[in-house]
């Protein structure tokens, strides 16, 4: 019961979160209903009994991530000049497409003989880390590999361009 | 201006108000003892349930009528308690430090209570009766069994052991008690922030509001904020705005529940704690830059800029050495991170092995950089932004970013404590004490104190942010690349190479050989020393005040 | 209503992915894009944890939405970098006044 109503204030939160991204304007507000988001699905996590991940989604994504295009934004959408508005025929042509994949998706989604669920596993930190040192050592290996290419890649496209004497110590 | 005469008259004013109030509070005090006397009177006469409220309201009249003639005595009498208040002032606050916390621990005591009253009624009707207990049930019990007198007491503290059955009011109780603490911690926070500061920089701090010390500074700073005007800015995100302090203020309150203060002192016993505590301490940040943001202002955003790459490069390296307690122990939960530490000094994680003791330092650093604290204090740096961040905010608000700074540097000194440094045990093994842990209670309250218990923890963390504040006002401030130096190119390199040496030392050396037990004592004796060191400078700058360079005033000023 | 299955949680998945695609495409704030990106790669991520508790029970989705989270984290990094370079080379962050290869 008390587990319902969680769920149903989480979603609510969640829902709310990307219905705000859509109809906000400020660059900013977006990335607040993106926070409400995505803190909002970390509690989901925690109520599916995911504890680690739900801790990990707070610190790499809503600490980490959201920081991240928090300071993309301060670097580049100051002023008024960040509000744009999108025009008549594309706001008609999203609406159509996103509308139009809501309905098929839950008309499958309704129409689907779900099976039942099974009993909840062991799911604890000591499983996760060892799932991920043995059965997807491989994907884990990979995704570091990854990571790696894409600091060096964003320290590469971020440098200082040549010719511009920005000198030590220039703050953002 | 003051002449003479109005400056006595402001004094036989003041004097006129005193024996003013002295006779309101003596009259007030007789008419509460007067409705005292009615309502006992008549509470004897009428029984059931009038009976039962006139008995309150006459408990109620006696405890106001004794307020009354106490405040009245103590007015008549200011000055020679005032003299002696200022001499036993610093007894009194320990006294009252202590006297907290075994208040604290009376509800513990009290679901002690009541989960064996239900164990024993269950037993004494022969079947097994499920919680909750009905009121009349306790209230029967109590006459019985326990032997209270009179029925209303029986009463009266039946339902309150009724409500006491629940997980709600229990987590009710617990929460309440968490906020008040952090409230406590940041406003004494903030009066010994000051105080240490002044001692530093040869001079006394607050001396004037309360008496002794200027204890009271942080009760009248808080009313003074509590009532300024709030500023509305023209061309600010007002809903950022007012959110931001919010969501700086409410992960660093949210944390305190999942910090244990003891082994069973704890509000949520995760077992992820480790980790959910980092997901808090990682959600503040956004408080900053949502406030530097908002404000319209281009020393705030300048800030939250700063605090934006200060948190991107402190993070990785704090994460790495929260990782080498977590393999020394195996565990991600808090309370198992503390028990281990049981066996004395010697056992505490930080003297473990080399690279325990350098992880710890460099948790220690990391958390500097974590509560902006000097010397990385650039995001609300005094001399050259304003107030950072923090500029356009004006009373409450403001005071909400300073009580999430005092109560996160509170929570990782309380981290650093329970992962490194004992947790909530002595530094005498707890085997010696062992005996004393379910004695009475003076056996279990003397057990707290010496062997272990939540007042061992508070100290640790006290003294961490005594060094947190040591190190504020005695390191100057350093640039922003020099931080992010600092933190990417010393740190991290450092953090790692900490790591891959502790998990060697895992592998290869094994727990009780002799290289392992020499490695511990060698760090024990390096802490120990460490400390010695630090104590006898306080000790030896104390007793040599008056003749060392720099501490100058040390006695209260003429007047004071 | 009262006891919440697969279906519950697959209505959210489903909302917020449709509400990550619309803002993909409506918005001309790169960095707007990006947040519908997030949008979408956030729903991907509670479904695979969904199916993983309801239907199969072993804890696989969790890893998959580790995951899903590390490299979400890479590509918000690099679109920010990129972003970053954007805005020096052309003054605005509007996506439209990308079409210096345009006809």
């Amino acid at each position: 019961m008390s587990e319902a109503a969680m769920f149903y204030v989480f979603a609510a939160v969640a829902a709310g979160g990307a219905v705000g991204c859509v109809i906000a304007v400020s660059i900013v507000r977006m990335a607040l209903c993106l926070l409400a988001t995505l803190g909002a699905v970390a509690l989901l996590y925690f109520l599916l009994g995911a504890d680690f991940l739900g801790a990990i989604q707070l610190i790499v994504y809503a600490g980490g991530t959201l920081v991240v295009i928090v300071f993309g934004i301060m670097l580049t959408s100051q002023g008024s000049a960040a509000r744009f508005l999108p025009r008549r025929g594309e706001v008609v042509a999203g609406l159509l497409v996103s509308a139009g994949l809501l309905a098929g998706l839950t008309a499958i989604m309704l129409r689907t003989e779900w099976p039942q669920a099974g009993a909840a596993s062991e799911a604890s930190v000591l499983h996760l880390g060892s799932r991920l040192l043995s059965t997807y050592l491989v994907p884990f290996e990979l995704a570091s590999v990854v990571l790696l290419a894409v600091m060096v890649g964003a320290a590469y496209l971020a440098r200082p361009l040549a010719g511009r004497r920005t000198g030590s110590g220039h703050e953002g | 201006m003051s002449t003479p005469d109005s400056c006595d008259r402001r004094v036989f004013q003041a004097e006129d108000r005193a024996t003013r109030a002295v006779r309101g509070f003596t009259l007030l005090g007789a008419i509460f003892v007067l409705v005292c006397a009615i309502l006992a009177f008549g509470a004897t006469r009428v029984s059931g349930v009038a009976g039962l409220l006139a008995g309150l309201l006459a408990a109620g009249a006696g405890g106001l009528a004794g307020a009354s003639l106490l405040i009245a005595l103590a007015v008549r009498f200011r000055e020679p308690l005032g003299r002696l208040l200022a001499r036993v002032a610093f007894p009194i606050f320990m006294v009252a430090v202590v006297a907290t916390v075994f208040f604290a621990w009376v509800p513990a005591l009290l679901y002690e209570e009541v989960d064996r009253l239900a164990g024993s009624v269950s037993t004494a009707s022969g079947e097994p009766r499920q919680m909750p207990l009905g009121v009349a049930e306790i209230r029967s019990y109590l006459l019985g069994s326990c032997g209270v007198g009179s029925a209303w007491v029986a009463t009266l503290v039946a339902s309150l052991l009724w409500l006491l059955q629940f997980g709600l009011v229990r987590d009710l109780i617990t929460v309440t008690g968490i906020v008040v603490f952090v409230s406590l911690v940041a406003m004494f926070g903030i009066w010994w922030e000051r105080k240490v500061a002044g001692r530093i920089q040869s001079r006394l701090g607050p001396m004037r509001v309360g008496g002794w010390h200027g204890w009271a500074q942080s009760l009248a700073d808080g009313l003074k904020l509590l009532q300024k005007e709030d500023i509305f800015l023209s061309g600010a995100d007002r809903p950022l705005f007012y959110l931001a302090p919010y969501v700086a203020f409410v992960p660093a309150l949210s944390l305190f529940s999942v910090l244990p203060f003891s082994a069973a002192w704890v509000c949520r016993d995760l077992e992820i704690g480790l980790i959910f505590i980092l997901a808090l301490l990682a959600l503040g940040v956004l408080g900053v830059l949502l406030a530097g943001w908002s404000s319209n202002n281009k020393w705030s955003l300048l800030g939250s800029m700063r605090e934006a790459c200060q948190m991107i490069s402190y993070e990785i390296p704090l994460g790495f050495s929260l990782l080498v307690p977590v393999m020394s122990v195996g565990s991600l939960r808090l309370t198992t991170l503390g028990e281990v530490q049981a066996n004395g000094f010697t056992s505490w994680v930080a003297f473990a092995s080399p690279f325990t003791l350098a992880a710890a330092v460099i948790f220690f650093i990391g958390t500097l950089a974590s509560c902006k604290r000097a010397p990385f204090d650039l995001p609300e740096a005094e001399s050259e932004l304003v107030a950072g961040y923090h500029t356009e905010y004006s009373g409450f608000r403001w005071a909400l970013f300073f009580f999430a700074e005092y109560a996160e540097m509170f929570a990782v000194g309380a981290l650093a404590t329970i992962l490194f440094f004992g947790a909530w045990y002595s530094p005498l093994p707890a085997a010696w004490g062992a005996a004393w842990e379910r004695g009475p209670i003076w056996q279990r309250a003397l057990h707290g104190i010496l062997f272990s218990g939540p007042l061992w923890l508070i100290g640790k963390s006290l003294f961490f942010v005594y060094l947190q504040m040591w190190l504020r006002w005695t390191l100057p401030r350093v640039r922003l690349d020099q931080v992010m130096f600092a933190c990417v190119q010393v740190l991290l390199p450092l953090a790692l190479m900490v790591l891959a040496g502790n998990s060697f030392w895992q592998l290869w050396v094994l727990p009780q050989s002799g290289l392992a037990r020499l490695a511990n004592l060698v760090c024990a004796v390096l802490g120990a020393l460490v400390l010695v060191a630090m104590l006898a400078i306080i000790v030896y700058a104390r007793v040599n005040r008056r003749r060392l360079v720099g501490s100058l005033v040390v006695e209260h000023l003429p007047g004071a | 209503m009262l006891s919440i299955g697969l279906v519950h949680y697959l209505t959210l998945s489903t909302l917020l992915l449709c509400c990550g695609l619309y803002v993909m495409t409506i918005k001309r704030n790169a960095i707007g894009i990006l947040i519908g990106a997030e949008l979408v790669i956030n729903a991907a991520a509670v479904n695979f944890v969904v199916f993983s508790r309801y239907g199969a029970g072993s804890a696989d989705g969790q890893v998959a939405a580790l995951f899903v989270i590390v490299l979400a984290a890479a590509e918000a990094a690099m679109a920010i970098a990129i972003f970053v370079n954007y805005y020096r080379v052309l003054a605005t962050i509007d996506a439209d006044a990308g079409d210096m290869l345009k006809g």
